[in-house]
């Protein structure tokens, strides 16, 4: 027994067989990846050669990247706009119907990401409700192309990943003293000034974390993009699964793995950064 | 007073128009899930909406299955271990590291939590190919602790949050009354942390019921997977079945979900 450990703590070797099973099995796999990435060729006969990387890192790897990064962008612009106003009306209905918007909001979060991508594969093809409307009110001729489509994708995700976004804006919305909000107005404040002014500025932790989950969600989500997306775009995970899968190119795939991996840390801690930042001055 | 009246309608219009989108986002978030429900009864070949008529039809396909009931299966089968194993690794983990002034107990925190944000993808391929260095086949196995990775997460979350809404005073009249650590824990902790550590062990059965891209890489024919199947199964052609299987899944999920927030208050969890 350790006679300095306060009662209230318990002993931190209580944490060794989980970070034995993390070392493991999730810090050396990341290792690797590394080594498979040094193989000249997919047989694995040549080690000590940065081919694969090259690859990853020329015109079209980096053009996929890029475009991987600008889909978490629009899915997150998206999500952050219809969470908010999800979040902002939360707070003013009847505290009868908050459990039910609550209840609504976690039924996506739970339900298998599966059975959501193909719910916007019903609603968006070409039989769908969209188009059914569409054409019953004769505002087409013909259906729409909606599936396959990136506004389409972007839509359907922005959707799925939905309740990352609004469960910490509600968090973040609740901790903000009303009488804020009343002492702006009754200094002659409109509602969009102090909704800009000081509702805003005071909810950016909240934002900062919903558009930390809703990114690093949105880019990795291999399932949607590929079958939303359709075959026509390639975004990292894919292009990963096709090296590693049906390509057989192991030492191309641990590249672009952990190409990947490498910017979704990097625009983590960007946003861990800006947290910390905007709970300086939402506190201040 | 003219001015007061123009702030009244901006006011107004401004209110109007959040709730307007929120109301938007509401339908958006219900209306996929209800569509699948409804889908599932029609009596066509095509997922058509409205459908043209309705019936039992595809759940009677359902019934003959075979396929998806062994990935069904097998998928519950993985899920469950993988609960277990994630609630024991998961809760020792926590205990250690919630109350710890240490400055490696921050370190082992990232660790623990890194795989909720990283690509699963890239794990589950790194996996595959550190399992065949060693010479593993997949497997059961693989399957297990590759998910546990994944959902382990999700119990440190809802444990450590329970953790640290507890009084530390009720420990130290536990101890200072002569009770040892182990007797505390049992007899004060884990009764007040039992909600928090069942919160996690859900989300973990849920997340690991659900996986895709760790399973892709780490199982094979024999231990076909759910969520897989049905993606296959998509991507080959829209089949009405998968409608009626989502249906159930839905309607099971809808239930439990239910449940839990009654014996835990799921939601108060889940927000933390």
């Amino acid at each position: 027994m350790n006679p300095t450990l306060p009662v209230t703590a318990y002993p931190l070797r209580l944490a060794a067989p989980l970070a034995g099973f993390m070392v493991l099995f999730f810090v050396a796999p990341m290792l690797m990846l590394l080594w498979v990435s040094g193989y000249a060729d997919p047989g694995m006969t040549q080690w000590g050669s940065l081919a694969s990387w090259a690859k990853m890192f020329d015109a079209f790897g980096l053009g996929v990247l890029a475009d991987t990064l600008w889909l978490g962008v629009q899915v997150t612009l998206l999500s952050l706009v219809l969470g908010y106003a999800l979040a902002w009306t939360y707070l003013r209905l009847p505290p009868r119907l908050q459990p039910l918007v609550i209840f609504i909001v976690m039924l996506p979060l739970l339900t298998s990401v599966v059975v959501r991508t193909f719910a916007w594969i019903v609603i968006l093809g070409r039989q769908g409700i969209v188009n059914a409307a569409l054409l019953d009110l004769g505002w087409i001729d013909e259906p729409l192309k909606l599936l396959y489509t990136r506004s389409g994708l972007v839509v359907a995700l922005a959707n799925v990943q939905l309740p990352l976004m609004v469960l910490p804006l509600i968090t973040a919305l609740q901790r903000i003293d009303p009488n804020l909000a009343d002492a702006s107005a009754s200094l002659g404040a409109g509602a969009w000034r102090t909704f800009l002014r000081v509702t805003v500025p005071l909810s950016l932790p909240g934002v900062v974390a919903g558009c930390l989950l809703t990114f690093a969600a949105a880019i990795t989500a291999f399932i949607s993009q590929s079958l939303i997306g359709g075959g026509q775009m390639l975004f990292m995970p894919m292009y990963l699964y096709q090296q590693a899968s049906s390509l057989s190119n192991y030492p191309f795939a641990a590249a672009i793995g952990l190409t990947f991996l490498v910017a979704v840390l990097v625009c983590v801690s960007a946003f861990n950064a800006l947290g910390r930042l905007s709970r300086g001055y939402a506190a201040a | 007073m003219a001015a007061g009246r123009r702030s009244d309608l901006s006011s107004l219009a401004f209110t109007g128009g959040m709730s307007l989108l929120a109301l938007l986002t509401l339908v958006l978030l219900v209306a996929p899930t209800l569509v699948v429900v409804i889908v599932s009864f029609t009596d066509g070949f095509s997922l058509k909406f409205p459908p043209p008529g309705y019936s039992l039809r595809w759940y009677r396909e359902l019934i003959d299955a075979s396929q998806l009931h062994f990935a069904a299966w097998n998928s519950v089968q993985v899920a469950l271990i993988t609960t277990l194993l994630s609630v024991l690794l998961g809760v020792s983990g926590a205990l250690a590291i919630a109350r710890s002034p240490a400055a490696s107990a921050r370190v082992l925190d990232s660790l623990f939590m890194s795989p909720l944000v990283l690509p699963a993808l890239a794990f589950g391929f790194a996996a595959l190919m550190t399992f065949s260095a060693v010479g593993w086949t997949v497997s059961t196995t693989t399957l297990v602790i590759g998910h546990t990775v994944v959902c382990v997460p999700y119990v440190i979350r809802t444990t450590t949050a329970a953790l640290a809404q507890m009084d530390p005073a009720l420990l130290e009249s536990s101890a200072s009354l002569g009770a040892s650590r182990l007797y505390t824990f049992r007899r004060v902790t884990l009764p007040l942390i039992r909600p928090g550590v069942l919160a996690g062990g859900f989300i973990a059965f849920m997340s690991s019921f659900d996986n895709v891209p760790v399973s892709l890489f780490l199982r094979d024919a024999r231990t076909d997977m759910l969520p897989i199947r049905m993606w296959q199964d998509l991507e080959g052609r829209l089949d009405v079945t998968i409608a009626a299987l989502s249906s159930v899944i839905v309607i099971v999920t809808l239930l439990m979900m239910v449940v839990m927030e009654r014996a835990v208050g799921l939601s108060r969890r889940l927000r933390q």
